[in-house]
C-alpha cells in the first residue's frame, strides 16, 4: 500500500510529465535562435505585402506563403544579402505590388498624389460656391410689404 | 452647364470607381511575362532518380502548371488539363508545389494524369522563384524559354478558348 503523500507526489509527477505535450501543441513555431537576425527579418517583412491576404504584410500574415517568404528573407540575410538586395529579389518575382509602400515614380504618381489633388479641387470648388455673392436674391416689393406687416402686427391680439 | 459641373464630376468619379470594382485584385501582373523562365533542376514525381529542368523543353511551346493535391481549385481545373493533353494541344509539365509525393501520385491516379511529367517542389523554392502565390498557376513558355503568359488561378474552357489557343496560334505562326 502506498501512503497518501506518496500518491500525491506520484499524481503531480504524472501531471508534470504531460505538460510538455500540451505546451508543444500550443506554442508558436520557434523564432530564429538569433534575435538580432529576427529583428532584421521583421524590418524587411513589414515592407512586403503578402500576396495571399493582400492587406497584410508578410510580417503580419499567417498565410503559408508569408511564412515561406519570411524563411526566404531569413536565409538570404544569413547568406549576407542586404535589405535592398532582398527587396529587389521579391520585386523581380512578384512585381511592384509586393511593396507595401509603393515606390514613388511616374507610374505611381497618381497613387501618391491623387487624393491630395482631389482634396485640392474639392476645396477650390467649395470656396467658390461658399463665397458667391448673395445679390442674386431678388424680392418683390409686395412680398417685402407683407413681411413688414407681419413684423409690426400687434402680437398681443393674436388668438 | 456650370450648374451641372458637380454632377459631371460625380459621374466621372463613379465611372472610375466602377472600373476599379470590375478589376480582379487577385490578378497581379507577373513581372516575368516577356522574360526567360527561371531555371531549376528538380526530381521527377514518382521517379526520384530522374530530374527535369526547363532547358529540356527547348524548341517546344509548353505549359508549366503549378498544382498540388491539397489545392481545391486544381480539382476544378484538372478536367481542362486532361482535355488539353488528350487533344495534344500543348505538352504540360506539372510543378507539384509543397505536396506529399504519395498524395500527389494517388491524386494523379484518381484524376488522370495530363502531364508529360511532374517535378517535385516540396519546399516551394522554385515556386518562389516563379513568383507563385496561389495554386493553380500556369506559365505559357515558348521555344526559347521565354514566359509568354501567366494564368493565375484555374484554367477554364473560356480562358483556353480566348487566351491560350490564340496565343498558341500566334506562337506557332511566328516560328514557322
Amino acid at each position: 500500500m502506498l501512503s497518501n503523500s506518496l500518491k500525491q507526489i506520484l499524481c503531480i509527477a504524472i501531471a508534470w510529465a504531460f505538460i510538455p505535450i500540451y505546451s508543444n501543441a500550443i506554442e508558436a513555431t520557434p523564432l530564429a535562435a538569433d534575435p538580432a537576425l529576427e529583428a532584421k527579418v521583421l524590418d524587411i517583412a513589414v515592407e512586403l505585402r503578402c500576396l495571399v491576404c493582400q492587406n497584410e504584410t508578410i510580417a503580419g500574415s499567417h498565410a503559408d506563403l508569408a511564412i515561406d517568404l519570411r524563411n526566404q528573407i531569413r536565409t538570404q540575410l544569413s547568406d549576407g544579402q542586404s535589405k535592398k538586395e532582398i527587396i529587389d529579389f521579391m520585386v523581380t518575382r512578384y512585381g511592384d505590388f509586393v511593396l507595401y509602400k509603393p515606390a514613388l515614380g511616374p507610374r505611381t504618381f497618381l497613387l501618391w498624389f491623387g487624393p491630395f489633388l482631389l482634396l485640392f479641387f474639392g476645396m477650390l470648388m467649395l470656396f467658390k460656391y461658399a463665397r458667391r455673392p448673395a445679390s442674386e436674391l431678388t424680392i418683390s416689393e409686395g412680398d417685402l410689404n407683407a413681411a413688414r406687416a407681419l413684423l409690426h402686427k400687434d402680437t398681443t391680439k393674436a388668438p | 452647364m456650370k450648374r451641372f459641373l458637380p454632377l459631371i464630376i460625380f459621374a466621372g468619379l463613379c465611372v472610375v470607381l466602377l472600373i476599379g470594382l470590375s478589376l480582379n485584385p487577385k490578378e497581379i501582373p507577373s513581372p516575368f511575362v516577356g522574360k526567360s523562365a527561371p531555371t531549376f533542376n528538380l526530381p521527377v514525381l514518382g521517379k526520384s532518380q530522374e530530374s527535369f529542368s526547363p532547358e529540356q523543353m527547348q524548341g517546344k511551346v509548353w505549359l508549366l502548371n503549378v498544382w498540388a493535391s491539397w489545392c481545391v481549385s486544381c480539382r476544378d481545373e484538372h478536367p481542362i488539363l486532361n482535355q488539353l493533353a488528350q487533344q495534344k494541344v500543348i505538352p504540360i509539365v506539372g510543378l507539384n508545389y509543397k505536396d506529399k509525393d504519395s498524395a500527389a501520385l494517388e491524386w494523379l491516379v484518381r484524376m488522370e494524369n495530363p502531364y508529360i511529367l511532374s517535378v517535385v517542389d516540396a519546399a516551394g523554392n522554385v515556386g518562389i522563384n516563379y513568383g507563385v502565390y496561389g495554386v493553380p498557376e500556369s506559365f505559357l513558355i515558348d521555344g526559347r524559354g521565354k514566359i509568354v503568359h501567366k494564368f493565375i488561378g484555374p484554367l477554364t474552357s473560356a480562358l483556353v478558348q480566348n487566351e491560350l489557343l490564340p496565343k498558341l496560334a500566334q506562337l506557332n505562326s511566328s516560328t514557322k
